[in-house]
């Protein structure tokens, strides 16, 4: 079973990461199961979601404590979350960043054997959707990083959620993500 | 069709696969999606002849409910917490007046403190208004169980209320299968009230009832509470033929063959049970699980021989009552009273604090090695009570309970739960009484 965490703030979208990544994990014939952590929704708050994903049934219906890849849309999140809490020993953390992910070190303390891979994604998302959400392109780094699902499964959850044109744009944004991680761990879409 | 879908979405799905003519409802978390979609569903037509009613407030949901109910219209609504509290009157006027109201209770923790996530406090305020309640352990059977629900009430022209647990079922996105039309249409006749408010044929429903009649009158209401033991695991068959899947009934025992201890249990924690079963299982230890899908009317022998030669009980109660102990507990003793059977209550999970895997498996253990007490809170934080217990008896004014363990937990209180550093766990006392 894959464990994923998605960080971020109210209004970045990662309930709705959550959400799309199990839908393409579903459409790919697998078991999966996304849940959010609210706290009272507004813009700018911490906000938690989960998603699992397996080959069998999920029943547990407890938070994702022991992630096998956490997902961080701000890592300014990082003064008031222990972000990396209960991370697997050899477990991967994709970090929405323009910097590269190696200056990440100075600002969490990654614990050795732990992948650290960044994405522009606010940058992407700017450029292709035209907002600053960051969670489409931290969908396609995801499918670059862990290949629990497809960059294709990925672009067409987002297009049945938001139609051909915003979905479109997003889809673009996801290959954007894939393409910046791919270009680290050599996935191929 | 299987989809990948919100738990919410689903349910109004249907909802709507019943053909309500009314949907009446006031939002509140976190039950607020399943009638937002189902606004959308009449506002497109895509359900009628149905009307939305977007009511002032939950009394008068819940007046409305009864209302429509009772000039013949099928209805239904949602609501959660203070909510269901708010319009408690009106739910106990829809109990005791008989009319075959659906509603969706999204549990959640009752105020004060206030807290939007989940227990089933909610639930048990109102468990002795005449309503039948079913609880749901996954968006699945919460689905299937609102298709039985409406028939149920229709047939012995009771309420029902399908509990399922708020954000963990509600919010969650996971594979459904929401019945079809056709499916649904086969099962759930047109709607044929057994008391009608009619112009042309006037009648009162709701009269004064004194001494003379109360009783008899209750003692009927009592029976057809009753006649839904037999009719739920019917119903449910028939369904679950339809459908082709099995559509829970009254109970559902999981691996309770040799159990030398079960775990008892309503709603969504019964995933998480039933892996920590099998966890311990494996280990070696005989742990099985029951749960309670029916919770009223109570399936007393159903448990009962469910239960067995199980030798030790533990009921995992969502909600309490406080200065006694656990609602479940207290149904689960009477329905083995004269067995002989130690039935332990833990009280678990109060305002969406997550009971996991590993808190259950170390209760189980300690109610294998026979040191769990009577009556236990799970994962309590024992430190935060007793600075809490000895602020209280340090000076006057001492200031508001709940401020003051806020204090004491200090910066992890402000997270949501679950999230990193929120202690799900034991910190010192792993269960402590």
């Amino acid at each position: 079973m894959l464990q994923v965490r998605f960080h971020g703030r109210g209004g970045q979208g990662v309930v709705t990461a959550a959400e799309l990544l199990s839908v393409a994990a579903f459409e790919e014939g697998r078991v999966a199961q996304a849940i959010p952590s609210f706290g009272s929704e507004r813009m700018g708050a911490p906000v938690v979601a989960f998603c699992r994903i397996a080959d069998g049934p999920i029943r547990t219906r407890e938070p994702v404590t022991a992630p096998d890849v956490v997902v961080v849309a701000d890592v300014t999140l990082v003064h008031h979350v222990d972000l990396l809490d209960g991370l697997a020993p050899e477990g991967a953390v994709l970090v929405n960043t323009s910097a590269p992910a190696d200056s990440l070190h100075a600002v969490l303390p990654f614990p050795d054997g732990v992948r650290v891979h960044g994405v522009p994604a606010t940058e992407l998302a700017r450029t292709h959707v035209g907002r600053p959400v960051p969670n489409a392109a931290l969908l396609g780094g995801l499918c670059a990083l862990t290949g629990a699902v497809s960059l294709e499964s990925v672009a067409s959850a987002l297009v049945r959620r938001f139609g051909p044109v915003v979905g479109g744009a997003n889809a673009l944004a996801a290959r954007g993500g894939f393409e910046a991680v791919a270009a680290s761990t050599g996935a191929a879409a | 069709m299987l989809q990948q879908v919100e738990g919410s979405q689903a349910v109004a799905e249907a909802v709507a696969a019943c053909r309500p003519r009314v949907v009446c409802a006031y939002p509140i978390t976190p039950q607020t999606h399943i009638v937002e979609a189902l606004g959308r569903m009449v506002r497109s037509g895509a359900l009628a002849p149905c009307r939305f009613l977007n009511v002032e407030s939950e009394f008068a949901a819940m007046s409305v409910a009864i209302g429509a109910s009772a000039t013949g219209a099928r209805v239904y609504t949602a609501t959660a917490s203070q909510g269901l509290l708010f319009m408690a009157e009106a739910v106990y006027n829809a109990g005791g007046l008989g009319l075959p109201v659906v509603m969706t209770l999204a549990d959640r923790a009752v105020g004060a403190p206030i807290n939007i996530w989940n227990d089933h406090s909610d639930a048990m305020a109102v468990r002795d208004a005449g309503w039948v309640q079913l609880f749901a352990s996954s968006n699945q059977e919460a689905v299937d169980q609102h298709v039985l629900a409406f028939r149920l009430a229709e047939e012995l022209s009771v309420p029902v209320m399908v509990c399922m647990d708020g954000f963990v079922l509600t919010h969650a996105t996971e594979a459904v299968s929401v019945p079809d039309p056709s499916d649904v249409d086969a099962f759930l006749p047109p709607f044929r009230p057994r008391q009608v408010l009619d112009p042309a044929d006037p009648m009162s429903i709701g009269a004064m009832v004194g001494p003379e009649a109360f009783t008899e009158v209750r003692y009927l209401a009592h029976l057809r509470m009753l006649a839904a033991l037999d009719r739920v695991p019917a119903l449910a068959a028939e369904l679950g033929e339809r459908v082709g899947r099995p559509v829970p009934a009254l109970v559902a025992p999981y691996r309770l063959q040799g159990a030398d201890v079960a775990l008892v249990a309503m709603g969504s924690v019964l995933g998480t049970i039933a892996d920590a079963v099998d966890a311990l299982r494996d280990a070696g230890h005989r742990v099985g699980a029951l749960g309670v899908t029916t919770f009223r009317p109570f399936p007393a022998a159903a448990v009962r021989d469910a239960l067995g030669a199980v030798p030790s009980v533990v009921v995992v109660d969502r909600a309490f009552s406080p200065g006694f102990g656990g609602v479940l507990a207290t149904d689960v003793a009477m329905a083995l009273a004269g067995a002989d059977v130690p039935v332990a209550s833990v009280v678990a999970g109060l305002g969406g604090r997550p009971v996991t895997e590993a808190s259950l498996r170390r209760l189980a253990e300690r109610a294998l090695d026979g040191s769990l007490e009577a009556l236990s809170f799970l994962d309590l934080d024992r430190p935060a009570v007793e600075a809490a217990l000895a602020a209280d008896g340090s000076a006057r004014p001492t200031g508001p309970t709940a401020e003051s363990v806020l204090r004491h937990r200090g910066a992890r209180s402000r997270r949501p739960p679950g999230s990193p550093g929120t202690p799900a766990g034991p910190t010192s006392t792993e269960v402590a009484s």
